[in-house]
């Protein structure tokens, strides 16, 4: 785990030098591409600033570009469904983008159901919703070998709760970045 | 007051440890007219020092059956122990229909042997007499022997209170500390035993026609396997490890094969595999979700749940043509279904106004009812002799197990002290342990 994480970190540190030292000459093909509207803001930044920004926080979790903040890892469906919503696009690109850029990176993604209806067929619709999640990011140019999915059905709800509130959280796709 | 009631829950453990190790029972509702029965404390030689209440198990199994009023003790004029010491005056103007008494001899190896007589009351009538032998260690099994039978001479059903359940016990849900216990015990909640103890998910308990097995799913390996597990050996192997899901098993009623969910083609089908020969033979074919089968009683067909309509409902499979079609349609949400011994009646989860029901249908007639007033009913299971059902319910957010006659009427429940229970798998009739002869 600490050696795979040197490892990644020490590829990312190359990868940016390797970007800054033709940055702003030409367009790559490279695995490690920046994408270009970073590299546009990044332009005018100062000389100095030749460490590339941080993409994973202290866990080897992905980290919002934009925001240097880690990116959001659960993604919610409604009763029934295994549709993502609109609202969480963005931020599955984004782990999309990571991933294309980080080919020795793998994810678990895990489906889980609120404690409504009966446990297999729970665990198959939570199947279901790990299977969306990895068509939009094999979709997004992901290798389906660094995605595996585990559904949990009802068994693992992160609210043990009973409410509208406690359903809503307990419906929901998690990435775990191994 | 919690802290009261701590202490009493405390005093408990001490004081009845069996008790409260397993399931207490409550009975909600009974018959209306329910038979009257005096279960007489059974006499025993001096010397010997039982340290269970044998009439009062079987009084018990008979009064949660719903069918019986087992009479107080204190209520009763005599207390005979041979047959010759019954008069039936006694027992008429105390109004009760039926009349058990027994005594309790040791053998000369140690083992105990129970004499006992069964009477109607109302036609002066002996019924049966029969000796029940067993070691000290199978008091209880004893007790229900003769539960059953005092059942069926007297209400020509089966009796079913010598099986067995299975269900899942979890503890701390939705805490780092949470973990799952496939548990064993009496129907009655009584001698609980632990077959596995996990910190992942165990569920779809399913017996095995003989009794001698349970086959479950678990996810301790991180991913969803089916386990066999030998309950008198306490041993077991996996079974299935496709990648994906490998779930809901279910015997088929021979004994040699089971239907399970496998989802390592593409997405949750249902598939028999033969256990001698682990050949694998796919029943379903369809992008929507299929699982939970359920075998017919003869083993020709499957039924079991789809959303391939949009909503789950409920189909049926013939094996050998393939061919499918749906048997339920009221509701947007029908799920889990058994059959009764009797192949024509379906049970299953039912969703109706968003509150979740066990509902039976007949399939001939197509009727539904509904067997269940509360909400978030689950995983119903058929008791052996087709009388009862246990399913999973919830008490206040807890987990609980609850049982219900067939026809609605007869209502306890089984909650437990240790935590969240559910999965409850009753198991078929199992070979007794006991001698047994009529006198």
């Amino acid at each position: 785990m600490q050696q795979q994480w040197l490892r990644n970190t020490l590829g990312l540190v190359l990868a940016g030098l390797i970007l800054a030292g033709c940055a702003g000459q030409t367009k790559t093909n490279e695995p490690a591409q920046i994408p270009e509207e970073s590299t546009q803001t990044e332009a005018p930044a100062p000389i100095e600033n030749v460490e590339p920004p941080k993409t994973v926080d202290a866990m080897g979790n992905p980290l919002d570009p934009n925001t240097g903040n880690p990116l959001s890892r659960t993604f919610y469906f409604e009763f029934d469904r295994a549709t993502l919503s609109a609202s969480d696009l963005a931020a599955l690109e984004l782990h999309a983008s990571f991933l294309r850029d980080n080919r020795d990176r793998s994810v678990l993604v895990e489906g889980h159901c609120d404690e409504r209806g009966t446990r297999e067929y729970n665990l198959a619709l939570g199947e279901r919703r790990g299977d969306t999640v990895v068509s939009f990011l094999t979709n997004s140019g992901v290798n389906r070998s660094q995605l595996e999915v585990v559904s949990y059905g009802e068994e693992k709800p992160v609210d043990a709760g009973h409410s509208e509130g406690a359903w809503h959280r307990n419906r929901r796709a998690e990435l775990i970045y191994r | 007051m919690n802290l009261l009631r701590r202490f009493i829950i405390c005093m408990a453990c001490f004081v009845g440890s069996n008790m409260y190790a397993g399931l207490a029972i409550e009975i909600v509702e009974g018959r209306d007219n329910p038979i009257k029965i005096a279960i007489v404390p059974f006499g025993q030689s001096l010397n010997l020092n039982i340290d269970q209440d044998i009439s009062g198990i079987v009084a018990f199994d008979l009064a949660r059956s719903g069918q019986f009023a087992p009479m107080a003790e204190e209520n009763m004029l005599s207390y005979p122990d041979r047959q010759d010491k019954v008069y039936f005056r006694d027992w008429k103007i105390l109004k009760v229909d039926y009349l058990v008494i027994g005594r309790v001899e040791q053998e000369y190896n140690a083992d105990l042997s129970v004499v006992y007589h069964l009477f109607d009351v109302v036609n002066a009538r002996h019924l049966i007499s029969r000796r029940v032998t067993g070691s000290q260690k199978q008091i209880r099994d004893i007790a229900h022997s003769i539960s059953d039978e005092v059942y069926q001479e007297v209400t020509d059903i089966p009796g079913a209170f010598s099986t067995k359940l299975v269900y899942v016990l979890a503890q701390d849900l939705g805490t780092k500390y949470s973990n799952f216990k496939l548990q064993l015990a009496d129907t009655d909640g009584e001698r609980v035993r632990t077959l596995l103890s996990s910190k992942e998910p165990i569920l779809s308990a399913s017996w095995s026609p003989d009794g001698s097995q349970v086959a479950y799913v678990s996810f301790e390996g991180g991913r969803p396997a089916v386990y066999l597990h030998n309950i008198s050996t306490n041993s077991r192997r996996m079974l299935s490890t496709f990648p994906g899901i490998n779930s809901a098993p279910v015997w088929s009623p021979d004994g040699r094969k089971l239907a399970m969910v496998l989802s390592k083609d593409g997405n949750a089908e249902i598939y028999v595999r033969d256990i001698g020969s682990s050949k694998i033979q796919r029943v379903t074919r369809h992008p929507a979700i299929d699982t939970e089968p359920a075998w017919t009683p003869d083993g020709s067909s499957l039924v079991f749940t789809s959303d391939r309509g949009g909503k789950p409902q409920i189909y049926r499979i013939n094996l050998s043509k393939g061919i499918t079609d749906r048997l339920t349609f009221q509701g947007d949400y029908n799920a889990r279904a058994r059959l009764l011994p009797d192949g024509k009646h379906l049970i299953y989860v039912h969703r109706s106004d968003g509150v979740y029901h066990i509902a039976l249908q007949d399939l001939e007639r197509d009727r539904i009812m509904v067997l269940t007033q509360t909400d978030l009913n689950e995983s119903p299971s058929i008791s052996p002799n087709g009388s009862m059902l246990i399913y999973a319910t919830q008490d206040n957010g807890q987990g609980i197990l609850a049982v219900v006659s067939i026809d609605g009427t007869v209502k306890y429940r089984l909650p437990s002290s240790l935590g969240d229970v559910r999965e409850p798998a009753w198991s078929p009739y199992l070979k007794s342990v006991l001698r047994s002869e009529n006198l």
